[in-house]
Formats: structure tokens, C-alpha cells, sequence
């Protein structure tokens, strides 16, 4: 199973409380959408770290890299392969 | 402290059915187990069951005044009975006992419906007129005590509980679809609506008058702030000397009775100026009570004992696990008569049964001092994302967010920028009077995502905001932010939900009557010209209260950061423990016979937790478990099982102390 879809499967059965998976767009904002609250977020790190074997440095733990799919796709495939998507992650 | 009933015809004389009253005055026998009381004439029945605290010998109900014209039911305290009976007796007004409730009937001989504003008290009664034909219906500013009505087949029902009015044959009780939404947003239906289509409440600081068949509602109180920078400029210290006097004075008050008053005791702020002023300014003995938790993360059992060895009292206790809160559930939601979403009401069913088995039907507690003196998280959490907002880019300003909640178990500070940009959205909207609750509210609004498409379709496009709008005073703009967000915490969560499913419910569920000196006439009144840099000053809640009993209570208790009252919540469901009831109710089979929820978001939700077991669970995730199970308890119980139900209550013998039937006699004459 491809990353985004792991992703997926994953806020799909823990975040959207009934709301199916048309309810959400792979670059729709979680938070904008209301899809995760702030302890939420913990989950989601703890999902991340077990699922895909790496840890979240506390300054990584930003928007930019968790607040859609797309941009948490991103992040992950940065950390597990960094430089194979060819752009520098700072 | 009591429970009051009734069925009054609106047109024709029509039979009153005394069977029927005696039913009525059955299943709220819990509110007051003493005794018993019935008038009836041709055209109100008005039922009474009594818990004794004032007048024990004298003051049975249905009282009348002395040529039998005016009947009353009652259920609170007039806690200035005593002065008010002085003025009226200096009026020509002769009494026959020695209650508070004799005293509410000759203010309204002297003074009308003007005598609710006379009235420092809580309270909700019905007054009937056999000469005017009116019946008044009446409740207490906060609403700290209830009064719900229907009107049916040409006759208006009406009962300090629900099930009271649900017991009339004509009465049939049908969950509202609306009011679930409004339960999973603001946390309680908006005012007057309630959990069942039909059944309305007379809201807070009103009154109804019934004649010649008309109702006509009106309001005699409302909640009031000065406009913003025109606060009093009374010095601090004045003004921290008056609260005190005030408190003080609310307390001695409050323990008024003809038996002994108790206290809870909480190891907060609250609870330990009211059981350290019983200490200190009063003769009275401290009783007191208070509830721990088996799992650390909820238990205030330190500071308890802290307060404990300073006052040199006892204090009886009861524990509370989470099995427990899960074995007693079902009846709680019996007594909320309505859905809710935290357990903490059953801790507090568990806190009033201790305090029954030990003798006591009386007890002091501190509510309403968060509201009023701005103890809550929420305004903080307001004050920052406004002092935020002036500067949106800054990313030192919402670093303050993370002071409000250190006692998390999941360290927010972990979740750094990510979890503040959770209180972003709409944080320029500074003018709107809903600014502080936006957040809380459009937080829990996701959990209508577990509405079935059946009540979806009920609900239409009906929107509330009209009905939050008209439960607002229209002032509101005009005021400082914080007196916004009291105002809103004060009429949809304290009223509603606070003071009642957490407390004279869970309560009166023992016949255990609460009384809150915080939320005294006069109390309010000094806070209501406090300036709010007083109450919440720079991020410390309360200061004015702190200020105001330095010296008198332990430094410590004085300093300790804010631990809201919380009890487990989804733990109590799910494990191998968890009693049959759960999965029932959690079952497709159940889902289906309530109606309210999609099974497939039920079911998910159910799969996460069980995964989850053991670990913390979102915010989110415990209010959906909790919403849910107490609707589907609430359906259970109110729907499916309520004649069940009904005749249980049936069984427990009535006390009846006081028979008058008036029918076909004529009115007499004074």
C-alpha cells in the first residue's frame, strides 16, 4: 500500500467520525476542515512515529509538514528516503 | 429539597384525576421522600412531595394563606424568609407555620408578581389564585431548581421533572432531534427547548401566567454587566472587603434548617472558602463530603486532605472508579433527563448517595464562583487568542496558550505550533459576543457527523442561533469581553447543564438539596461591579477571590493552578468489565431502535477505542462515546421503558400528609 493511502486509511478510521471519505481532499487543511483537535495531533505523531519507524522532532511537528495529506505524504516519504523526491527539505 | 407537579385545565372544567397526581408526585419521590401532598378543586390538581429542611411539623404542602383563596407548591429555599416574613407581618399578614414557603404567599398578596424580585433564593412554584382562576408559575434567576410544562388536550401539565409530565395519559414523550444537535453543541438544549419535542421549561429569571386559558410568559430578571470601561472605580480592596462580606453573609444564609447542613469539599478554591468561612464566621458544625478518583489523573485527594488537617475536620468520602461510573450510568440519565457529555454528573450521584446515607439532606457548594468571578479556562483561552489576534504573525503570543493546560495528561507543548494553530481560525473575530465559546462550540459540532440520515432529515434547516440569540442580553455588545463570556457560560452551560444534570439532578437523584452562596442576590450584585481586570487579572483567575480570603485559607490552595472537576469518560465503556447495557445499546440492534445514530460512525468510533484501551483519548472521542451512550440511555429509558419504569416508582408507599379536595365546593369569600 502506497504511503497516501496508509495516511488515508488511517484519518479515515480515527478523525472523521462518520463523515466519509469524500469529505476530505487529499490537500484539504485538517485544520480548517476540523478533522483533527489538539490532542489529536498526538495520535497523529504516534501513528507516524510506530507506522513508519522514525521519531518527530518537536520543530517538525508544524503545519507545513502535517496538516493535510498530501503535505504529511510529503514529510514522510522526506524522512524515510531524505533527498529521493529531489527537494531539499530545510 | 422537593418536587412540585400539577395539571391545570385551560378551558373547560374538565376532570382532574387524582390517581393521576398521585403518580406524578410517584416517580419524583426521590426529590421528596418525607412526605406527600395533594389539592385538587375543579380545575388544578397541584401535587407535592416533600424533603422536610424548614418547619419540619408545619410546613407541609399544598399550603394556602389563611382563607384557603391561594394555594401554593413549592420546591427551593426563600433564604431571607425570615426578614421578609418580618415586613409582612408588620403588614397585617398573619402565618400559621413556621416555613419559608408560607412567606412566598403573603409577598404575593402584598406585592404581586413584584415579589420575585424580593426573593433572595432558589426556587421554582406554582401559585393558584381560586378567585382569579390564575396559576403563576414561577422560577428562580439561575434556574437553579426546574419547572417544566406542556400544554395537552386543552390542559397544561407541568412538574419540577419530566417524567412527572410524561406519566399524564396524554402526554406522550418523543425525543427532540434539535435539541440532540444543540446537546452536541452548546452542551445542554438552548433554553426553553429541552430533550423531548412538547415539553418546554420555564427558563431562568421567568414567570408564566395561566388565565382564561392564555399563557403569557415574562421575564423578571436578567443577567447585567456594565459597559465596557465603565466599571466602578471602587478600590480593590473595597471591593474585596465587600465580597467577603458578602460571601460570608451568603453562607450564614444558606444555613438556614431545621437539619444539618453539610459541605462538599473539593480541594479547590471554591469549596475551601465555603467550608473555611462554615469554620470560621459560623456556629455551625463542618460535615464534610467529598468524592476521589481510583485513577490519579482525576483525584484532588492532596489538596482535600491539605484543607482537611487546616479546617480540623472530618471528611467522609466516596471513591469512584470507573466501573462504578459505568454501573450507576443508567441512572444518572434517568435523573439528566437528558444526553450529555462528560460523566461527571455520575461521580456527583455517587457524592450525593454517600452524603443520604450519612443523615444529611443538606449541602453548601461552590458553583458559580468560575462563572462570576472568571475562574474558567475559556476566558483565558478568549483573552489570549485576542491579545493574538492583534498581532496574527507573532509567534510568541499564542506561546501563552500553552500555560492554560498543564494538567493535560498529553502534553500539548509536545504538539507546539500545530495545536495552537487549533485555536486560529476566526480569531479576528473579535467583536462577535460568541467569541470566547466559538472555539468549544465548533469543536463539538463535529460530533454531528454521528447523526443518523434520519435525524438529519428531522432537523431540516433549522437553525439555532435565533434561540442563542434570544437567551442573550441585547447589552452584550456594549460590554468589556469578559463580561461577553460570562454572560454566554452563565446562560447556556451553567444554567443549563452546571446547575442541573451536574447538580440538583444528580443531587435530588438522593434527596440531597444543593445551595450555592456564589450565587446569592447580593453576592451577584457585588461581582456584577467588579472591574473584569479584578476577576481575571493578566491570566490569574479569580484574583478578586483570592485577594479577598488571604490569610484565611492555605496559601497553597490559594496558589494552586486551576484543576477543572473531571471524571474518566470513555474509559468507563469499554474493557472486559463493562456491564451488558454498553453493548447493547452500542449494538447495530441498538443503534437501530433509537434511530439517532449511523452505525458505521458508531461502529469506528467503538474500534478506536478499543484499540485505544488504556491510553488517553481525545477530547473529541470521549464526548462522542459519552453523547452517545447517554442518548441511547435516555431513549431506553424515556421510550422504551418508561411504563416500566413508572411502575417501579409506583411501589415505594407515599407518605400523604396533606388530602384537599376542593371539587364542587364554591370559592369562598375572604
Amino acid at each position: 500500500m502506497t504511503v497516501r493511502k496508509v495516511i488515508k486509511e488511517f484519518i479515515f478510521e480515527n478523525f472523521m467520525m462518520g463523515l466519509n471519505e469524500n469529505h476530505l481532499g487529499d490537500t484539504d487543511s485538517f485544520l480548517e476542515k476540523g478533522i483533527i483537535d489538539s490532542t489529536g495531533v498526538l495520535e497523529l505523531v504516534a501513528f507516524v512515529e510506530q507506522t513508519f519507524g522514525f521519531e518527530v522532532a518537536d520543530d517538525e511537528l508544524v503545519p507545513e509538514n502535517f496538516d493535510s495529506v498530501a503535505k504529511l505524504e510529503s514529510y514522510v516519504q522526506r524522512k524515510v528516503s531524505p533527498g529521493a523526491d529531489g527537494n531539499a527539505s530545510e | 429539597m422537593c418536587a412540585i407537579c400539577g395539571v391545570l385545565n385551560l378551558n373547560e372544567y374538565g376532570a382532574i384525576e387524582p390517581e393521576i397526581l398521585r403518580t406524578m408526585i410517584a416517580v419524583v419521590r426521590h426529590r421528596g421522600p418525607d412526605e406527600a401532598g395533594v389539592y385538587i378543586d375543579d380545575r388544578v390538581g397541584l401535587g407535592h412531595a416533600r424533603l422536610s429542611i424548614i418547619d419540619l411539623s408545619g410546613g407541609s404542602q399544598p399550603l394556602s394563606n389563611e382563607d384557603g383563596t391561594l394555594w401554593i407548591v413549592f420546591n427551593g429555599e426563600i433564604y431571607n424568609y425570615v426578614e421578609l416574613r418580618r415586613e409582612l407581618e408588620q403588614r397585617g399578614h398573619r402565618f400559621k407555620t413556621q416555613s419559608d414557603t408560607e412567606t412566598i404567599i403573603h409577598a404575593y398578596e402584598e406585592y404581586g408578581y413584584g415579589c420575585l424580585q424580593r426573593f433572595n433564593g432558589q426556587f421554582a412554584f406554582a401559585l393558584w389564585d381560586r378567585r382569579s382562576a390564575e396559576l403563576l408559575l414561577a422560577r428562580d434567576r439561575l434556574g437553579v431548581r426546574p419547572l417544566f410544562y406542556t400544554i395537552s388536550n386543552g390542559q397544561l401539565i407541568f412538574g419540577s421533572e419530566i417524567k412527572s409530565i410524561g406519566v399524564h395519559p396524554n402526554v406522550s414523550l418523543d425525543i427532540d432531534p434539535v435539541a440532540l444537535r444543540e446537546v452536541f453543541t452548546y452542551w445542554a438544549p438552548l433554553s426553553p427547548r429541552t430533550a423531548f419535542k412538547e415539553i418546554a421549561e420555564v427558563p431562568p429569571g421567568h414567570f408564566m401566567v395561566v388565565r382564561n386559558g392564555q399563557t403569557r410568559l415574562e421575564r423578571y430578571w436578567q443577567l447585567d454587566f456594565p459597559e465596557e470601561g465603565a466599571e466602578a472605580t471602587t478600590s480593590i480592596d473595597e471591593l474585596a472587603a465587600e465580597l467577603r462580606e458578602a460571601l460570608i453573609a451568603a453562607t450564614r444564609l444558606r444555613l438556614r434548617a431545621d437539619v444539618p447542613v453539610g459541605a462538599y469539599l473539593s480541594g479547590g478554591l471554591d469549596s475551601s472558602v465555603i467550608t473555611t468561612i462554615i469554620r470560621n464566621h459560623t456556629d455551625a458544625p463542618l460535615i464534610a463530603f467529598s468524592v476521589r478518583f481510583e485513577d490519579e489523573r482525576y483525584d484532588e485527594g492532596c489538596y482535600q486532605k491539605e484543607l482537611i488537617k487546616y479546617l480540623d475536620t472530618e471528611c467522609r468520602e466516596v471513591t469512584c472508579s470507573a466501573s462504578d461510573i459505568a454501573r450507576v450510568f443508567p441512572d444518572v440519565i434517568w435523573h439528566t433527563e437528558a444526553p450529555i457529555l462528560r460523566t461527571a454528573p455520575a461521580p456527583m450521584f455517587l457524592l450525593s448517595d454517600l452524603v443520604h446515607r450519612s443523615g444529611i439532606k443538606v449541602v453548601l457548594t461552590g458553583e458559580g464562583s468560575d462563572e462570576f468571578l472568571g475562574g474558567y479556562n475559556i476566558y483565558k483561552e478568549a483573552k489570549i487568542r485576542r491579545f493574538w489576534a492583534r498581532y496574527p504573525e507573532s509567534k510568541v503570543r499564542p506561546l501563552l496558550l500553552h500555560k492554560l493546560y498543564p494538567y493535560l495528561a498529553q502534553s500539548p507543548a509536545r504538539a507546539g505550533q500545530f495545536w495552537q494553530e487549533f485555536f486560529r481560525p476566526g480569531i479576528e473575530d473579535t467583536e462577535s459576543p460568541y467569541y470566547s465559546h466559538v472555539p468549544r462550540w465548533r469543536n463539538t459540532a463535529k460530533l454531528h457527523a454521528l447523526f443518523s440520515d434520519r435525524v438529519r432529515s428531522e432537523i431540516g434547516g433549522h437553525d439555532s442561533t435565533p434561540d442563542l440569540e434570544a437567551l442573550l442580553n441585547p447589552r452584550i455588545v456594549d460590554w468589556d469581553p469578559l463580561a461577553r463570556a460570562q454572560h454566554v457560560e452563565i446562560s447556556t452551560f451553567l444554567s443549563p447543564y452546571l446547575l442541573s444534570s451536574q447538580g440538583d439532578r444528580v443531587g435530588m437523584a438522593h434527596s440531597v438539596e444543593g445551595r450555592f452562596p456564589f450565587l446569592d442576590v447580593n453576592v451577584l450584585e457585588v461581582c456584577s461591579r467588579i472591574s473584569p481586570r479584578y476577576k481575571l487579572r493578566g491570566l490569574t483567575e479569580k484574583y478578586i477571590l483570592k485577594r479577598s480570603m488571604q490569610g484565611e485559607i492555605p496559601e497553597s490552595i490559594r496558589r494552586r493552578a486551576k484543576q477543572p472537576y473531571r471524571a474518566p469518560d470513555s474509559p468507563c465503556f469499554f474493557g472486559p468489565n463493562v456491564p451488558e447495557y454498553v453493548r447493547d445499546l452500542l449494538s447495530e440492534n441498538g443503534l437501530k431502535q433509537s434511530g439517532f445514530f449511523d452505525h458505521d460512525a458508531v461502529a469506528r468510533l467503538i474500534r478506536k477505542c478499543e484499540r485505544r484501551l488504556g491510553q488517553p483519548m481525545s477530547a473529541m472521542d470521549d464526548m462522542a462515546v459519552v453523547g452517545v451512550v447517554s442518548s441511547q440511555l435516555l431513549y431506553n429509558s424515556f421510550i422504551e421503558r418508561f411504563s416500566e419504569k413508572v411502575l417501579e416508582a409506583k411501589r415505594a408507599p407515599l407518605n400523604m400528609t396533606v388530602w384537599v379536595d376542593a371539587r364542587n365546593a364554591p370559592v369562598c369569600a375572604s
